[in-house]
């Protein structure tokens, strides 16, 4: 008996490693298989030049506006996000902190809305536009993707917000501070790595995010020069180009797949710095 | 005079504040109203002209001649989010059990960035991935096991991506679900000398096992909504699929690719809403049912 919970604990124990490993595995083909079939395609011309003519049957080019359009998108929506999900994660945290059902429920729609999957905002969207005829663009773009990031935006906030000790949030108000100045001049700070991993968090997202974009951005060969134009994105870049007969445009689907990789990989080193860089700033208990 | 100014200043600031951060309330509490609302609304014309059990339980699809049955793509998404949770769900399991209980410390050290890494990895970098890895996998090596021949743009290509998609996110949920059981009850059960295994399997997963099937409750609402990363590998061909090794055309896959091109077609339109409608309101809910299972449970621990 005794044996067999030994060989039970062996045989389980081999389990979990294989697949923690099969995890970090995975991670590593990805990576292996996209790098080796997208290098021999990345070039400077690729990143720094818009599609010139014939760039759809191989001829030369990049996906300058696709980068471009790509970090306007994510950059404006995470703007707008952060604009109306950084009071409300405040309100929940220092107005309502008394209502803990009504925050929970907060809690709750918000939790709910990040489930929502994003070809859902996108088709609403896109609705919404022609029924009060508007055309694609990069606003409605920006819009639709700052909807689908909010409750992201919001309960990352939140959840950092929620580990602010209360005695700060009390002698700030016995020392007669306002309920905004808490939240600006205390709590902002004393969060501001959370906060800033929040936000690069929701702009990961929103750049990579290819379904909301689908039918809101359009898309075009230039960069745009203003919000009511339509725009390229890398996700819509890669997704169209992908589905190319031609070998060369495959190629550069593949090269662009690298270069959102990057991005997002430089977005996680940015956040694990700003973690550590801001930490000493903050208020210990 | 000009103490007082101020003060008038500082609290007026607060007041324009306060009642900014009431509009962002407002806003996302109704914003998932308006989703639904306007879902309905567009997918009224539809369920007017054709009844419930129609739209729901007939195959055919043809828009042009007024067809619109949705069984083959509600199967097609229960079919590939089906197979997907069955490889997700063991190794979400096992792994979360190892770093939460047996790992060290440099073992969650790269673990943590792999998981963060893979969770953050955007959808259509998979969609490539699979094109390249998984797709040609299945066509030269798996589906030959098996005897058959196929393009390897397959359900089970759709269900192996779309796994890896939903595994850090799985993960993320169990971790801390094992987190919060309390390491009391485990010490005492090891105290009584029982094996760190034998404690896992009567204590822990015992505890957590109401929070395990809630977090992969998150991981079905996750999966089933998922657009561009299987509408890559999966196939879309129209009908009902008899296998994992035959193409599929998932419920998010048929609003995306026909989606602003429907509007010539009467009720297309209408039917691609009612689509996003039924992809909404499933979604929601495995994901409130999930959701509500977690509260409740962690409540009581």
């Amino acid at each position: 008996m005794k044996k067999f919970a030994k060989y039970e604990e062996w045989f389980f124990k081999g389990l979990m490693y294989l697949s923690t490993l099969s995890i970090g595995l995975v991670l590593f083909v990805i990576l292996f298989s996209v790098l080796y079939t997208g290098l021999p395609y990345l070039s400077w011309e690729m990143i720094s030049s818009i599609p010139e003519g014939g760039y759809y049957y191989g001829k030369s080019g990049g996906i300058l506006n696709a980068i471009i359009g790509s970090l306007y998108l994510s950059l404006g929506s995470t703007a707008l996000a952060f604009i109306v999900g950084m009071p409300l994660a405040m309100f929940m945290n220092i107005h309502l902190v008394r209502n803990t059902k009504f925050v929970s429920g907060i809690r709750f729609i918000l939790d709910l809305l990040w489930g929502v999957p994003s070809i859902v905002y996108g088709a609403f969207a896109f609705t919404i536009m022609i029924y009060f005829g508007l055309k694609t663009s990069l606003l409605a773009g920006i819009v639709t993707v700052s909807l689908f990031i909010l409750p992201i935006v919001v309960r990352a906030i939140d959840e950092v917000l929620m580990t602010v000790p209360r005695g700060l949030f009390e002698s700030a108000l016995s020392l007669g501070s306002t309920k905004s100045e808490i939240a600006y001049r205390i709590m902002f700070k004393q969060c501001f790595p959370g906060i800033i991993t929040a936000i690069l968090l929701s702009f990961g997202r929103g750049i990579g995010d290819a379904a909301s974009i689908l039918f809101t951005t359009g898309y075009t060969d230039y960069i745009p020069t203003s919000l009511g134009e339509q725009t390229a994105t890398l996700p819509l870049a890669i997704f169209f180009q992908l589905s190319s007969p031609i070998p060369e445009v495959r190629g550069r689907a593949y090269a662009a797949s690298i270069i959102l990789i990057l991005i997002i990989l430089i977005i996680s080193l940015l956040s694990r710095y700003f973690t550590k860089r801001y930490e000493k700033n903050k208020i210990n208990f | 005079m000009k103490i007082k100014s101020i003060g008038i200043g500082r609290s007026l600031r607060s007041k324009l504040h306060s009642s900014w951060m009431a509009v962002c309330l407002v806003v996302v509490i109704i914003l998932p109203i308006i989703i639904l609302v306007g879902l309905v609304l567009k997918s009224v014309p539809i369920l007017d002209q054709y009844s419930l059990s129609d739209l729901l339980f007939s195959s055919e699809w043809r828009p042009m001649s007024g067809k619109f049955g949705f069984s083959g793509f509600i199967i097609s998404s229960i079919w590939v989010t089906l197979v997907a949770m069955l490889i997700a769900m063991p190794i979400c399991l096992l792994t979360a059990i190892h770093l939460t209980q047996y790992a060290k410390k440099w073992m969650l050290k790269t673990m943590y960035p792999i998981i963060d890494i893979l969770a953050g990895l955007p959808s259509v970098v998979y969609g490539v991935w699979g094109v390249l890895f998984v797709v040609p996998l299945i066509s030269d090596y798996i589906a030959p096991l098996f005897g058959k021949t196929t393009s390897g743009y397959t359900i089970l290509a759709g269900a192996i991506v779309l796994a890896i998609m939903i595994i850090p996110f799985i993960l993320n949920v169990l971790i801390s679900l094992f987190n919060t059981i309390p390491t009391e009850l485990s010490e005492a059960s090891l105290s009584l000398g029982a094996t760190r295994w034998q404690t896992i399997k009567h204590v822990v997963l015992r505890k957590a096992f109401i929070g395990i099937v809630s977090a992969f409750g998150l991981g079905i609402s996750r999966a089933f909504g998922e657009t561009i990363a299987v509408l890559m590998v999966v196939g879309n061909v129209i009908g009902i699929p008899k296998g994992i090794f035959q193409p599929g055309y998932p419920l998010p896959s048929l609003l995306a690719n026909n989606y602003g091109e429907m509007l010539s077609i009467p009720m297309y339109d209408s039917a691609l809403m009612f689509s996003a409608l039924l992809l909404f309101i499933i979604v929601l809910f495995f994901n409130a049912i999930s959701r509500m299972v977690i509260i409740r449970s962690t409540k009581h621990i």
